[in-house]
């Protein structure tokens, strides 16, 4: 360790904090939550639109500003937080001194400088070309310019956390063992990033050479496989990421431990073997794909991918259940859950995350990437609804949940309105899950997505929606508002925390206490034979609802015309 | 110890695995062997599948294509734009233009009959809706799908585009007529 000035120790958690590591933490995070709050103003503004009897915006505004929403929420808001995560996971938790603060400064510069250009491109009208900017739809060659701008500065920030990792081992802070089991998780999300960011630059700097003019064509699907081992993997960031949030908040809150190390990591690797690879379930329906090509890496690769989820959603709640019973809740089948803190935001955001992600994002994300179902689902408003499940209501109300707990470590500063804060989860998670199953089930009717008029007024052949489509997209209409007030709650109870809150000095312990004891073993739980019980039901609850409702969608295949 | 700290043994990997985990790995690897099988399994028994035809054109070419398709088998024209609805023998090739912001021409097929219907972009990528019955593919500039199509109803159906291809995207609709 260099000098002791440059570290504090935590009164409340005893977690060591870097000091140059720490402010950079803050600007990340705090500039990940400025970026949410324009991307869920977007999103507002979306969901008005798209709300029949609203229809807020005109045609050229809405696409506009679904572009606008899209990038901010699914790239800037994840990729500033994730990279505070990285610093807090490898410096922070390995008590070590953050590789090259300056460096990791000109990373946070250029994605800066990129996530506002990119910004200020698509506002000024001519860059509505969405998220997947699909050639030969061509942006402002700043759209482009931006986004590989950012990407770099993110390259630069895994980079410093795979430095303070080499740092940490060398200095030999954190013993001569093992990485503990959440920085492991970042180190997957932080791999995974890597990957992602070269299918990026392989994909997004030639079509920045396309529209200045120097390249003369990009071929449409070439450019749809490979940006979308970018567009998907992007999101396989945020799985790996907020899984280990999922685990940080479990040791956190009850002082879990995994039930196994050797399962929770190897489940952590499977998603670095084949996640990528189910990035084809994107391109199921497009021309000139081979079947065996799509089978092979939906199948092979997604399920083995699918199964690390799997894993997860069944050790992470385990080891809260093992936790609980150890601390004496050992009662029947769900006392544990029942007793849990359903108060602490901390909890209710990161329990409900992982229910909803696995019941409802998992499930319809497994069942719309099967090679033939895809061909009553693809771009249909089904897939916002999967993706509404995962990321908004998964990786986001992990990222949110996190954060409560993180405000008053980081700032020092104590959380204001905790009332707010204590329904915040609730308000965003139900109204996220509500968007998620409405849009699905207009999805099923055929409802596209990004498509400003349902009605098609202005042509001679529009085609006339059954009523129940129009009720649903009224119904998500009203979610996007339910899930934009818990959105704006969060902004503003974190924003107030952090500027208004009262300040706890470095060195006053809390009241209350911020981290939970550590759980030595699990022995002498559970009933019988099983130690966790009450999760094993939830798990097979959770797979017969995925059996049931992976053949009901071969049933509606099988009513379709026949295609061969 | 808990998951933010290094974990107690430094030989992690020799601990037992908790039975409840086993249990759970064995339905998961199950249940994925049986989602992998019935992909396959569908290409064998199953109706509803995307043949691996496909073929490199030009706009140009595709246009020729559907250009003689539609004066050879037009039967009437229909709208204020006299937009050609043509009906094609039973088990030909059919074509259909996505185009800025048109489905052309539309097109008039028989109930239980098979047609090998060629979809291609003139232009930007295009998403081919076919409603009531939501069937939906990509369609795109420099590639002909080929799917052959077996209407099992009667009945007026839309096509609509679902993936966004600008300011008309919302008004890109056409039409396949199935007659009895």
């Amino acid at each position: 360790m260099s000098n002791n000035n440059e570290f504090r120790t935590c009164p409340d958690t005893g977690l060591l904090f870097h000091r140059p590591a720490e402010l950079l933490m803050k600007v990340n995070a705090v500039v990940a939550v400025v970026f949410l709050m324009f991307g869920g103003i977007f999103g507002l503004l979306v969901g008005l639109t798209r709300w029949p009897a609203v229809h807020l915006l005109p045609a050229d505004a809405f696409y506009m500003v679904l572009t606008s929403h899209g990038i901010n929420v699914l790239i800037f808001w994840l990729i500033f937080f994730e990279i505070a995560l990285l610093y807090f996971t490898s410096s922070t938790l390995l008590r070590s001194r953050l590789a090259t603060p300056r460096i990791a400064w000109v990373g946070f510069g250029l994605m800066l400088v990129g996530a506002v250009m990119n910004n200020l491109t698509v506002l000024q009208g001519r860059s509505s070309v969405m998220m997947t900017s699909y050639v030969p739809m061509a942006a402002e060659p700043s759209f482009y310019l931006g986004l590989i701008l950012f990407a770099v500065g993110a390259l630069i920030g895994c980079f410093v956390f795979l430095g303070t990792l080499v740092i940490a081992k060398e200095d030999n802070t954190y013993g001569d063992g093992s990485l503990p089991l959440v920085t492991y998780g970042a180190l997957v999300a932080c791999i995974i990033a890597i990957f992602t960011i070269a299918s990026g630059a392989i994909i997004l700097i030639p079509t920045y050479l396309w529209s200045i003019g120097y390249i003369s064509k990009i071929d449409p699907l070439m450019y749809r496989v490979i940006w979308w081992a970018f567009g998907h993997s992007s999101q396989q960031i945020n799985v790996a990421a907020h899984v280990a949030v999922w685990y940080a908040i479990a040791g956190v809150v009850f002082g879990a431990k995994p039930l196994s190390e050797k399962v929770s990591r190897a489940a952590f690797l499977l998603y670095i073997l084949f996640l990528q690879l189910a990035s084809v379930h994107h391109i199921l329906v497009d021309p000139g794909v081979g079947a065996e090509w799509k089978i092979f890496n939906t199948s092979y690769a997604m399920y083995l991918a699918v199964m690390a989820s799997m894993i997860h959603g069944l050790t992470v709640p385990g080891s809260i259940e093992a936790a609980q019973r150890k601390r004496g809740y050992n009662k029947g089948i769900f006392e544990w859950l029942r007793k849990a803190p359903w108060g602490n935001p901390t909890f209710s955001g990161m329990f409900l995350s992982l229910i909803i992600f696995g019941f409802v994002g998992g499930i319809s994300g497994v069942v719309m990437g099967t090679e033939q179902i895809n061909l009553i689902i693809h771009n249909t408003i089904y897939v916002p609804g999967h993706f509404h499940a995962t990321v908004a209501a998964g990786t986001t109300l992990a990222f949110m949940a996190l954060t409560y707990w993180l405000v008053p470590i980081l700032f020092r500063r104590k959380l204001m309105m905790t009332g707010l804060a204590k329904i915040q989860p609730y308000v965003f998670g139900i109204g996220m899950t509500g968007v998620a199953l409405f849009l699905m089930g207009a999805g099923t009717l055929g409802v596209p997505r990004r498509h400003w008029d349902m009605g098609f007024s202005g042509t001679a052949m529009a085609y006339d929606f059954p009523a129940a489509a129009y009720t649903l997209m009224g119904l998500g209409g009203m979610s996007v508002v339910m899930s934009v007030v818990g959105g704006g709650i969060f902004v503003l109870v974190i924003v107030s925390s952090i500027f208004l809150g009262k300040r706890l000095g470095e060195n006053e312990k809390s009241a209350t206490p911020m981290i939970a004891e550590p759980v030595d073993n699990y022995d002498g739980i559970g009933i019988g034979k099983i130690s966790i019980p009450g999760t094993l039901v939830l798990a097979l609850v959770f797979l017969a609802v995925f059996v049931l409702y992976y053949f009901i969608n071969w049933k509606y295949l099988s009513q379709t015309w026949g295609l061969s | 110890m808990s998951s933010l700290s290094p974990p107690s043994e430094k030989i992690w990997w020799n601990e037992p695995i908790e039975s409840v985990e086993l249990i759970w790995i064995g339905l998961c690897v199950v249940w994925g062997l049986i989602m992998t099988f019935m992909m396959p399994y569908w290409h064998v028994v199953g109706k509803q599948n995307l043949s691996n035809e496909a073929y490199r054109v030009t706009p140009t070419f595709f246009q020729n294509k559907t250009q003689a398709m539609v004066d050879k088998y037009t039967v009437r024209k229909e709208t204020d734009r006299d937009i050609p609805v043509v009906a094609p023998p039973v088990g030909s090739d059919v074509y259909l233009i996505a185009r800025l912001w048109d489905w052309w021409p539309i097109l008039e097929l028989k109930k239980g009959q098979s047609y090998r219907l060629h979809l291609s972009s003139m232009d930007w990528q295009h998403g081919f809706s076919l409603q009531p019955v939501n069937i939906n593919t990509q369609v795109l500039p420099g590639y002909d799908m080929v799917i052959t199509v077996t209407p099992n109803k009667s009945g007026d159906y839309s096509i609509f585009c679902n993936e966004y291809c600008g300011i008309g995207h919302h008004r890109m609709v056409g039409k396949i007529y199935v007659k009895d």
